[in-house]
């Protein structure tokens, strides 16, 4: 007895070793009835709570992600849209009607550069001639109009801000529709100027600008911004100083619209006599 | 004696903390699964009975697989790990043995000393727990890589943190 006590004593590191070793090897062994325990469960629980908390930071990391997933869906979805396709007049065509053809295609763009402090200001897209991208084309944003392609490369466009003083837009009200033309007058990259809308209009303040549709640029009804105030200028016109609904502080995705119809119509325009 | 008691007994809840709260969600693919967590044996002073650190590797490796959903398997690597412990410090022992009052750290024993002693150490517990967890010895060098770079991940992380939170 006395021999075995010394013999545990002296070696009991290397046994308690393999007991614990044993008892661990058979947990092991044994793991599907031990998962049904209530430990697990109750761990599980713990982590659960703990993984609802850590979900909504990750969520937040990856926004950027997400966001640009939305911004091609986005792009998508616009062009199955019913505005996309010309709606009007279909039943004056016959076969191959025009009339059912989509006027108008979107291609989304992230902006790489945007400045807004310059009385000229560009915009930097990342898609360019290789994504079908031609100068002339219009750029709006979710919230209303940015500006037009000025100039393209393979992979990069320019774009004429709208806030630049040599960009004309022809604009008009939504709820009457007489139209002019809206040009930013260099101060405030909120605001712009809409000029030659005749004075026996009625106007209120708050009231929506929207694009007239009589270039070939823009497609009609694309948000512009609203009245913030007016005043008559010059006897017979009212200058119209307009609210942009676009941010341009914090622009990051735009469309690029192509008015796939935008040849023909020019071509029938500068069939016209010159007087 | 009372703060060393409380400070291991911290850095043990820190170690299982970090390990499944932060380390288990960072996935690397499966060659690369550190686990720090074998630090906390590694620094149990010298003079820790064998009983107390086979117990303590125990609980600690008990815990681990509560929350990674492994029963026994950390355990059992971890009770292995601490059954050779003793066994390394003596075999790497600098000549004029260990110095009382001292722990085992970089600080007190160089950092080559340290890097073989976590080496062997963490190495041998990641070799006994990925053949246990595949249980087969089929797909044998798969496994040995994955064994190999996990532990070259955990051994940094331990090296790291050695610098930056353990000092001393």
């Amino acid at each position: 007895m006395k021999n075995l006590i010394q013999f545990l004593i002296r070696f009991h590191f290397i046994i308690l070793f393999i007991l614990i070793e044993i008892f661990a090897l058979s947990i092991v062994i044994q793991n599907n009835n031990f998962q049904k325990a209530k430990v697990v469960t109750l761990i599980q629980n713990i982590k659960g709570i703990y993984h609802s908390k850590t979900f909504s930071i990750t969520e937040y990391i990856g926004l950027r992600e997400i966001n640009e997933i939305l911004s091609a869906e986005n792009t998508r979805l616009n062009n199955i849209l019913q505005r996309a396709y010309r709606s009007d007049d279909i039943f004056f065509y016959k076969q191959d009607d025009p009339g059912y053809k989509q006027q108008y295609y979107m291609t989304g763009a992230k902006v790489l550069n945007n400045k807004i402090n310059t009385q000229h200001n560009f915009l930097t897209l990342n898609k360019g001639s290789e994504q079908g991208i031609k100068p002339g084309m219009a750029v709006i944003s979710s919230d209303g109009v940015v500006g037009v392609i000025f100039d393209v490369s393979k992979q990069y466009a320019t774009v004429i801000s709208l806030l630049n003083t040599r960009l004309n837009i022809s604009a008009k009200l939504k709820k009457n529709n007489y139209f002019g033309a809206l040009q930013w007058d260099g101060k405030s990259y909120q605001k712009a100027i809409l000029n030659e809308i005749p004075h026996h209009v009625e106007i209120n303040i708050g009231d929506s600008i929207i694009t007239s549709g009589y270039s070939t640029i823009f497609p009609e009804g694309i948000q512009i911004g609203t009245v913030k105030d007016f005043h008559v200028k010059g006897g017979n016109f009212y200058e119209i100083k307009v609210d942009l609904s676009t941010d341009f502080k914090k622009l990051r995705f735009v469309n690029v619209i192509s008015n796939l119809k935008k040849k023909d119509q020019l071509d029938l325009e500068n069939s016209f006599p010159d007087d | 004696m009372i703060n060393l008691i409380l400070r291991n007994i911290g850095r043990f809840l820190f170690l299982v903390l970090f390990q499944v709260l932060i380390l288990d969600n960072i996935q690397l693919g499966p060659y690369l699964n550190p686990f720090m967590y074998v630090l906390f044996i590694l620094l149990m002073p010298f003079e820790t009975p064998g009983w107390l650190l086979l117990i303590a590797a125990f609980l600690l490796g008990f815990s681990i697989d509560l929350f990674e959903h492994t029963p026994g398997i950390h355990a059992s690597a971890m009770v292995l790990m601490a059954f050779i412990r003793p066994s390394v410090l003596k075999m790497i022992a600098p000549r004029e043995g260990y110095e009382p009052n001292s722990y085992p750290r970089i600080h007190y024993y160089g950092v080559s000393w340290f890097l073989q002693y976590s080496a062997i150490l963490v190495f041998s517990h990641h070799l006994f727990l990925f053949y246990l967890e595949v249980f087969t010895f089929s797909g044998f060098f798969i496994t040995f890589l994955r064994i190999l770079l996990s532990s070259l991940f955990s051994i940094g992380l331990i090296i790291l943190s050695q610098f930056l939170i353990f000092k001393k």
